[in-house]
């Protein structure tokens, strides 16, 4: 059951993600056109930084703690915590939780509690708000990418298929070999870069192979990397967060790696 | 010891990235073990259900590994057999000449065995004045090429028909020049012909083992070809070889694991031959051997038990991780250094030759998890190889630069307002850089990043969180 307020709407926070925070802010502002659309209001704690990711992948435990504690203390006090990113969103539901699991068993609680009610924004909407479509429009031809942590964490895959099925004018394509990493991978597109590269011009091949002319999908990460190797072959696909589409807000700013719509 | 080049990664991998024959193997064999395995497990509606029966059967067996390990033992020796406890690999390489040298052989066929990579077995022999002739028609071209496998269960991985095909003009020198190789058929009908002979006058034969069955003192192989029988049935004197996470606890529990096994490694119910082999041949035995030996190798295996590692135990060597890497997917198995490749071979691998050698292997995944949802005993492979960054961290084995640079974005990360200053500047800067172009050919600092991809540019406006408390200062 839905939580709320006594007001009857649920209190919602924010997790902007810093990629979003220092590349895209269109996809925060995108993400509270939806969850205000949809019933919710939304805050955004101000002591938000990262959820520690590049750390707890790069085996720096102790950092990824210190994050994880800060980002538990500014988002615990409401009903639900949304990020425009299957791979923070999974980050604090799924990961947190292990790990205090050892050692601290105060923020043990605190963070399983926390990643219960932790979403991926996109699953929020469909899975949580039982939001059925949006008013958007956007004359194109669509692929989607699923990030691997929203996919295979979080079991992303129909909700944003679903909602972008509502959009006026869009029509979506599938990408073969849909399940397979685009090569972004955190840290390891620059420590492995010949591999990463091999890996998203594998992805591009099969973006370019559907004949869309914008891509799609719901983690920055995962956007720029496509969108970097885009642009270096020279291929003319527009790349854009699935939210920024969705809140219809294309107008707001250019596609990623663009200067004009 | 097979010369261990994990540390030497990142140029395996740039090699075998530019590679052409292997690239365009590894993209022909990758599709079909892909498209068979989701066809298996599409026919089987419980498959979900036996992937946690298969981790529960192996996380019991883990839990009472002694108890499982002697009553195999007793089980063997009480059927007529003999098992060799090995804690390293020079012991087991030890015990398998011995039992040759008594057997007074002069060649020996072999069944596919990655525990006899792992053991460096042929060399030990061969430098004895013992032939081993591998049976396996992916293990024969190998030996014939003098390579290592590049996969655990298709160990000519890498190898295309046309490389099949010169390889065996090259070396058959005795057959007729004009012969045509129309299909795999053909390649396998001439090992056939050339193999014969080996499986008659082989004095000793010398199998892996996928199971080991406690309550019976049996080994279990599968193969499709059928040459595991041969080696293990002709000789006089059989030989199996096996690690001690083989072992299970009864007949039924090895059946529902091979349920898993074939499905999960190359997309069929079942392997064409599964063969339970228990002990010596008895009077009235149509065959089997005189003698039956179970090297049992532990070689570092029994320090994971108790340790976040456990789990890698439970692993019954089916390839899906591999087969659905995308890492492993574009470098080939060879690029990985040592015996196992893949994500089970980036856990397993530093246990058994160090992390100080094997350190870049659990560093090069993106952490997609494709592994995991495959694998039959839901091994959290992501989850261990991050266990070993761990590891390696604490040990200061994680590279100078990438430490710093981690050290000062933390830094900032656990200071909220510094960080907004800071990251406000940074994006300011990048901003001013970008300006009228919306992506970076190169930046300095990020050449990893702009070696193969353009940069995008931060959009303008400033971060998120300074709009936003902008907008909010002006009431929205």
């Amino acid at each position: 059951m839905l939580k709320t307020r006594p007001n009857g709407t649920p209190r919602v926070a924010l997790f902007v993600t810093c990629l979003v925070d220092l590349y895209r802010p269109t996809v925060g502002f995108a993400a509270i056109r939806l969850l205000e659309e949809a019933g919710c209001q939304v805050e955004v704690p101000e002591t938000q930084t990262c959820c520690g990711q590049p750390a707890y992948n790069s085996g720096d435990r102790m950092t990824a703690k210190d994050l994880a504690r800060n980002v538990i203390d500014a988002f615990l006090p409401f009903d639900y915590v949304v990020a425009p990113s299957g791979s923070c969103a999974g980050m604090i539901s799924h990961h947190y939780p292990a790990l205090f699991a050892e050692d601290d068993p105060q923020y043990r609680g605190k963070a399983e509690a926390l990643g219960a009610k932790t979403f991926e924004l996109v699953s929020f909407l469909t899975d949580v708000l039982g939001v059925e479509g949006v008013k958007a429009r956007y004359d194109g031809i669509v692929a989607y990418h699923d990030s691997c942590s929203g996919l295979r964490e979080l079991g992303v895959r129909e909700q944003p298929r679903k909602l972008l099925g509502t959009v006026e004018g869009l029509a979506l394509k599938e990408l073969a070999d849909r399940d397979v990493c685009c090569g972004f991978g955190g840290t390891f597109c620059v420590k492995y870069p010949d591999i990463s590269t091999r890996m998203v011009s594998d992805k591009v091949r099969n973006i370019r192979e559907t004949g869309a002319d914008t891509l799609l999908a719901g983690d920055l990460g995962c956007l720029l990397n496509m969108a970097g190797r885009l642009k270096r072959e020279g291929a003319p696909v527009k790349v854009r967060h699935v939210a920024e589409v969705l809140a219809d807000m294309t107008q707001a700013t250019a596609p990623i790696g663009e200067t004009k719509a | 010891m097979v010369q261990v080049t994990s540390p030497a990664f990142k140029q395996n991998a740039a090699r075998a990235l530019a590679d052409p024959g292997l690239q365009k193997a590894l993209g022909k064999a990758k599709g079909a073990f892909l498209q068979r395995r989701a066809d298996a497990v599409e026919r089987l509606p419980e498959f979900e259900r036996l992937r946690d029966i298969g981790r529960d059967i192996k996380n019991h067996t883990l839990a009472n590994l002694d108890f499982y390990l002697e009553t195999f033992a007793a089980n063997v020796e009480r059927a007529g057999g003999k098992v060799h406890w090995c804690s390293t690999a020079e012991d087991a390489r030890n015990a398998v000449l011995e039992i040759c040298r008594k057997a007074g052989a002069k060649t020996v066929t072999k069944g596919k065995s990655m525990i006899s990579e792992e053991m460096a077995l042929n060399d030990h022999l061969e430098a004895h004045g013992i032939v081993p002739v591998e049976t396996d028609l992916g293990e024969y071209i190998i030996q014939l090429r003098q390579e290592h496998p590049s996969h655990i269960i298709a160990p000519a991985f890498h190898l295309n028909r046309e490389d099949w095909e010169a390889d065996f003009r090259r070396m058959h020198t005795d057959l007729p020049a004009d012969r045509v190789f129309n299909e795999r058929r053909d390649i396998l009908a001439e090992a056939r012909t050339k193999l014969r002979q080996k499986f008659l006058a082989a004095d000793v034969g010398i199998t892996g083992a996928n199971f080991l069955i406690a309550e019976t003192g049996s080994s279990v192989i599968v193969t499709n070809e059928g040459n595991g029988d041969l080696t293990q049935t002709l000789p006089r004197v059989h030989i199996a070889l096996a690690s001690i996470e083989k072992v299970v606890p009864t007949l039924e529990d090895a059946t529902s694991l091979l349920r898993l096994l074939a499905r999960s490694a190359t997309g069929q119910d079942f392997s064409v031959y599964t063969t339970f082999s228990t002990g010596v041949r008895r009077e009235g035995d149509l065959d089997g051997p005189e003698e039956y030996h179970v090297i049992l190798l532990d070689n570092g295996r029994s320090n994971m038990v108790g340790t976040e590692f456990q789990e890698m135990l439970r692993c019954i060597r089916c390839a899906a991780c591999m087969n659905h890497c995308p890492v492993y997917g574009v470098t080939g198995g060879h690029a990985y250094g040592w015996v196992y490749p893949g994500p089970m071979g980036s856990v397993l691998t530093p246990t058994l030759v160090g992390v100080d050698k094997a350190g870049h292997l659990p560093n090069a995944s993106t952490f997609c998890g494709r592994c995991e949802s495959v694998c039959p005993v839901k091994i959290p492979l992501p989850k261990l190889m991050r266990h070993w960054r761990e590891r390696e961290f604490e040990r200061h084995l994680t590279p100078a630069t990438a430490r710093s640079n981690l050290a000062l974005w933390a830094w900032f990360a656990k200071r909220p307002a510094l960080y907004r200053a800071a990251t406000r500047a940074a994006i300011g800067t990048l901003g001013l850089l970008a300006r009228g172009k919306g992506a970076f050919k190169a930046m300095p600092l990020a050449g990893g990043w702009t070696k193969g991809r353009d940069l995008p540019a931060p959009e303008p406006g400033g971060t998120f969180m300074a709009r936003y408390a902008k907008a909010r200062r002006n009431g929205r």
